[in-house]
């Protein structure tokens, strides 16, 4: 396994600390300062730039990956804090060149205009459907009150999660 | 926004914890959810030298009642709201919970943190103080029981020493015929209170109020006792005149400044709005309803 460096921990020789983290299935173990940032860790140690970085202020919900399966805002978590845990990011929807149901759906019900909120919005909305399968369109637009679109597209963000859901549901009883 | 540079201590237990915190003489904080603290610390308006990490002690995230209900410090917010034991016999708390921030940070949130915070702005205080709750610390010279009363000095400031931490709120068990609710109106899904109200009411066999308290959420240096507001609700059938003097009492209770959120004086008409509204769910959670 591949030992990455933080870039940011060499100039005046801060205290590293080593973590070992899961990112979408793959282990990572990072030398990192204590002080980075979990978004700042993706995007610069493990170049995941998918997660993006908004208001930096726990406002916008453009950070939120899954912590062990809980949508977190990833601009105020430190990296050192999720050693010997679980991450998910919007990079790890797609498998095998097919989309999340998720992805589907914003791609179907046209869930993004500039898409700079998406990857937020699709991990929270991945988080809240392993808790509610089957949402009402009030607990979709509460579920998603922590994320901001400045396009203001939230109809279609709605109705793209409320695909997804009914997506997993269909797939779900079909396995069942 | 990056903070500065601190020294990283993972707690494994709370006897790890307190010797941590006692060896930084004073500079170091307790790292529970983070919410509030993290970003802080990207502002830089707060740069300890050291965080103690207390979320992997194991024992502290748990709810129990047990003659009255204990919660853990560490229980996140998201957890309490779904709490079936809090929903069904303390439904003022999920009121609390549920409007704290938005749902991604009260996944990190944490209840302790919430009240060890101190900030009059946030929630649980306002609700705690009307629960008539006291909070359990413990630090190296041991474990005391400090009453709601006495635990916020100041904004940003509690009665917990440099080496005690916040291991568990205690809250007494609902008495019968009684009732609470915490009503929070805010600009936005996410931002603190302009106002927040926290009542609870027992009544006697009559149907008077045979006890109340009242808890107010950011209009003043800490959250504050409505006392005299108390006092006006005793011995009384909850009635619209009641309800209103008990609202005025608890409007000229309060110390709001003018800010972002508004001017002053509307922030006190709105608790004294909030205050009679907040009675009136009381009143008839106590006798049964929702």
């Amino acid at each position: 396994m591949a030992v990455e460096t933080a870039p940011t921990a060499t100039t005046t020789g801060p205290k590293l600390r080593r973590i070992r983290v899961t990112v979408n299935g793959a282990a990572h173990d990072v030398d990192v300062e204590p002080r980075t940032l979990l978004v700042h860790f993706l995007r610069e140690n493990l170049g995941m730039t998918g997660t993006h970085i908004g208001c930096d202020t726990t406002s916008c919900g453009a950070c939120t990956v899954l912590l062990n399966g809980r949508a977190v805002k990833s601009c105020t978590l430190f990296a050192v804090q999720t050693d010997q845990s679980s991450i998910a990011t919007v990079e790890g929807l797609e498998k095998d060149g097919k989309l999340h149901p998720i992805q589907e759906g914003f791609h179907q019900e046209h869930g993004l205009q500039c898409g700079f909120c998406t990857p937020g919005m699709m991990m929270t909305a991945v988080g809240f459907l392993a808790t509610n399968p089957a949402p009402t369109e009030l607990q979709i637009r509460e579920a998603i009150s922590g994320n901001l679109c400045r396009c203001t597209g939230y109809v279609n963000i709605v109705k793209s999660i409320d695909y997804a859901a009914r997506k997993m549901r269909e797939t779900a009883e079909g396995k069942a | 926004m990056i903070p500065a540079s601190f020294e990283y201590h993972v707690a494994k237990d709370i006897a790890h914890a307190i010797q941590l915190l006692a060896s930084s003489g004073g500079e170091a904080k307790v790292l529970a959810g983070g919410q509030s603290l993290i970003p802080l610390m990207k502002f830089r308006l707060a740069q300890p030298v050291a965080l103690v990490d207390i979320n992997r002690i194991a024992g502290l995230g748990g709810i129990r009642e047990n003659g009255e209900l204990q919660i853990g410090a560490l229980i996140r917010e998201a957890d309490l709201e779904k709490n079936p034991i809090i929903r069904q016999r303390y439904p003022i708390i999920t009121d609390t919970a549920a409007v704290i921030a938005d749902p991604l940070v009260r996944n990190m949130a944490t209840i302790g943190g919430n009240l060890a915070h101190a900030d009059p702005a946030n929630d649980h205080p306002a609700t705690m103080l009307a629960l008539r709750a006291s909070v359990v610390a413990q630090g190296s010279k041991g474990e005391r029981v400090i009453p709601i009363d006495d635990f916020f000095l100041d904004t940003f400031t509690t009665a917990l020493r440099p080496d005690e931490i916040l291991i568990e709120i205690r809250i007494p068990k609902p008495a019968a015929r009684s009732g609470g609710a915490y009503l929070k109106l805010e600009r936005k899904v996410g931002d603190f209170a302009i106002v927040g109200v926290a009542a609870m009411v027992r009544l006697d066999e009559s149907g008077k109020i045979a006890a109340a308290s009242i808890g107010l959420t950011n209009v003043g240096l800490t959250a504050i006792r409505a006392r005299n507001a108390e006092e006006t609700l005793r011995g009384q059938v909850p009635d619209d005149k009641v309800l209103a003097a008990a609202g005025a009492a608890a409007a000229s209770a309060a110390q709001p400044v003018s800010d972002l959120r508004g001017p002053a004086d509307y922030k006190r008409d709105v608790v004294r709005v909030l205050t009679q509204r907040a009675i009136r769910k009381a009143v008839a959670r106590a006798k049964g309803g929702n």
